[in-house]
């Protein structure tokens, strides 16, 4: 089985977010890169299929040249090799043009992204692929076992979760629940140095095409203050929720 | 021309969500001086969306979509759409149509804003405000295709009842058999309870609780409220409450219009993905709590003192308030 985890480079969750160009880029100032937590659970996942099932496992991303040490990391956890679609991600509809195209160039039986990256929260990258190239598609992943060309997946939904059964090729929209948060893997020394040697190939764009554009960004209207209310007092949250708040 | 809206149903009845999707797509067809279309999958009495404006309702009756499928449902929705000859399409942001809509956004060949929470600012070019950075921020973003697709984001723009005499079309969808490969064999869902996407009221619980034999509080607070019960990231990795219940940014979003946090100390990644409810109340030990900055009304004290008194304060009050 080939697997293809495709990453998206991230702010780390801790990061503030701050706009600039008179609001209409994102300011990288000071923020680290980090692998979508959502993508890190499916890398996990097939960390576990390539050790238990012999899969063989890729990865890539679509941007420039400062997601590499992103890449490194995910072959430092035990990717076998990675890819990088040298261009900036404009939209969700380019970058799944981008990884179909190198879905249909290498073949793979089994691609897994996330169910959404923590950026611009498209959750669209893995139903679009799967479109382009008419995969079995499931999202909001938190289980996944394969069989010979039959697979089960679980999905989150509204109020609980239903199982699934599909088929290979499939695309696979995954988060936490695919693996458990403690069998994430920091990356080891050897793993680090291996990853030295495992091939990074750099491609060019296919297309330019994309369906959305980004004007302008905007933060959330700061706060009012809190109201603090004594715990010997409960009556009066009571009647804050019901008159004030109008939320009782 | 037209504003075609999918208005989702479970067991035989509308979900809040497509009251909210109707109420959108009344006032949007407005804007744009078109008509509002909705259709709807097997639904029960389809006249209840006279209510919220929707002029035209397509109603689908089709025994392969009796159980959601993602293909199916897209296939349909996109055919339906066509037949209205849409140029916006709308989606809520429930799990079944953020599964859907990569799938119809490509078979209508549309440019695709999720999570928009507002009317666009401008339809010329038609520019929407959608929430990025999982809340940390907006992006306003501009679609550029001749059709366009929005996920209204959940509980953002509201119900708004606008009382219409709209005409009932049956519409027959062409469905190959190759759509359903993929096949749903397991429903896993507790029936009758709130969930976290569709609750007005979130009792949400951090490791501050303790452990899991303390969580009758949570359900107890929840019960009293109609709530849904919700917890921080450590507790469902600790295995205290199962992986559905977790909130933040790594979790499901909250955008209900209560939010009660207990024992929870604000970390930014759990802030990040319930800021968007309306009133957060916060209950910690710590006056210091990061919480207490992001919410509306704060109360330092015990867990296993306040709730229980809050619990029977509520209980009383809901009886005088019915
Ligand atoms: C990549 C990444 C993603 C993450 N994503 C999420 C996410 O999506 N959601 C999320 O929630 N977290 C997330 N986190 C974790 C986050 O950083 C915090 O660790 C977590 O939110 C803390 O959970 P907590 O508030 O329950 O626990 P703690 O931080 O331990 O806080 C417990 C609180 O309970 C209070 N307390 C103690 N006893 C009592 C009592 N008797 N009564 C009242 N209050 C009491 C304490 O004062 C304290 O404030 C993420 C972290 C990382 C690194």
């Amino acid at each position: 089985m080939k697997i293809l985890v495709c990453i998206s480079n991230v702010p780390d969750t801790t990061s503030k977010i701050n706009f600039k160009d008179n609001n209409t880029a994102f300011d990288t100032a000071g923020v680290q890169f980090v692998i979508n937590p959502n993508d890190e659970f499916g890398l996990t996942r097939a960390m576990w299929f390539k050790e238990k099932q012999g899969a063989s496992v890729a990865v890539v991303t679509v941007g420039d040249a400062s997601a590499e040490p992103t890449l490194r990391k995910a072959l430092a956890i035990g990717a076998d090799e990675a890819y990088r679609i040298d261009a900036k991600a404009t939209d969700g509809f380019f970058v799944a043009q981008e990884l179909a195209a190198l879905v249909k160039e290498i073949g793979f039986d089994l691609v897994i992204a996330g169910r959404e990256s923590i950026d611009y929260n498209g959750g669209m990258v893995p139903g679009f692929l799967a479109s382009t190239l008419d995969f079995q598609y499931v999202t909001n992943c938190i289980s996944l076992e394969i069989e010979g060309n039959n697979a089960t997946a679980t999905r989150e939904i509204d109020g609980g979760k239903e199982t699934l059964d599909t088929q290979l090729p499939l695309v696979i929209g995954g988060q936490k629940g695919l693996v458990e948060e403690s069998d994430l893997r920091i990356p080891n020394m050897r793993g680090i140095m291996m990853a030295r040697q495992k091939p990074l190939h750099v491609r060019p764009a296919t297309t330019s095409e994309s369906q959305t554009k980004e004007i302008s960004f905007s933060k959330p209207e700061a706060k009012g203050a809190v109201t603090m209310i004594d715990p010997a007092n409960i009556d009066q949250l009571i009647s804050l929720l019901h008159n004030e708040a109008k939320v009782l | 021309m037209s504003v075609l809206i999918y208005t989702e149903t479970e067991k035989g009845v509308f979900k809040k969500n497509a009251f909210e999707v109707a109420s959108y797509g009344a006032a949007l067809a407005e804007q744009l001086g078109t008509d509002c279309v909705a259709v709807a999958i097997n639904p029960p009495d389809a006249s209840q969306l006279q209510s919220y404006g929707v002029g035209k309702i397509l109603v689908i009756k089709e025994a392969k979509l009796d159980t959601f499928n993602a293909k199916g449902y897209a296939t349909a929705i996109a055919q339906a759409a066509k037949e209205a000859s849409a140029q916006v399409v709308l989606v809520s942001s429930s799990a079944d149509s953020k599964f859907l809509s990569p799938l119809l956004a490509a078979q209508l060949g549309a440019s695709f804003a999720p999570n928009v929470v507002a009317l666009p600012e401008s339809t010329t070019p038609f520019i929407v405000k959608r929430t990025a950075f999982s809340n940390k921020g907006f992006a306003h973003t501009e679609l550029t295709g001749s059709v366009k697709m929005i996920g209204v984001a959940n509980n953002s723009f509201g119900l708004h009842e606008k009382e219409t005499t709209s005409s009932v079309t049956t519409f027959t969808p062409s469905l190959e058999d190759h759509l359903f490969t993929t096949k749903t064999t397991a429903v896993d869902k507790v029936s009758g309870k709130a969930t976290i996407a569709d609750a007005d009221v979130v009792v949400s619980g951090g490791r501050g609780l303790k452990g899991p034999e303390n969580w009758g509080l949570i359900e107890d607070l929840a019960n009293v409220l109609g709530a849904a019960t919700a917890c921080s990231k450590p507790v469902s990795d600790l295995g205290w409450r199962p992986h559905g219940e977790h909130v933040g940014q790594t979790g499901k979003p909250v955008a209900t219009n209560l939010y009660i946090a207990i024992g929870i100390s604000g970390a930014i990644q759990h802030l990040a993905g319930v800021s968007a409810s309306k009133v957060k109340v916060v209950i910690n030990t710590d006056p210091e709590a990061p919480f207490f900055k992001a919410a509306d009304y704060g109360i330092v004290g015990d867990a296993f003192e306040v709730v229980p008194e809050l619990i029977e304060k509520l209980k009383a009050f809901k009886a005088q308030n019915v």
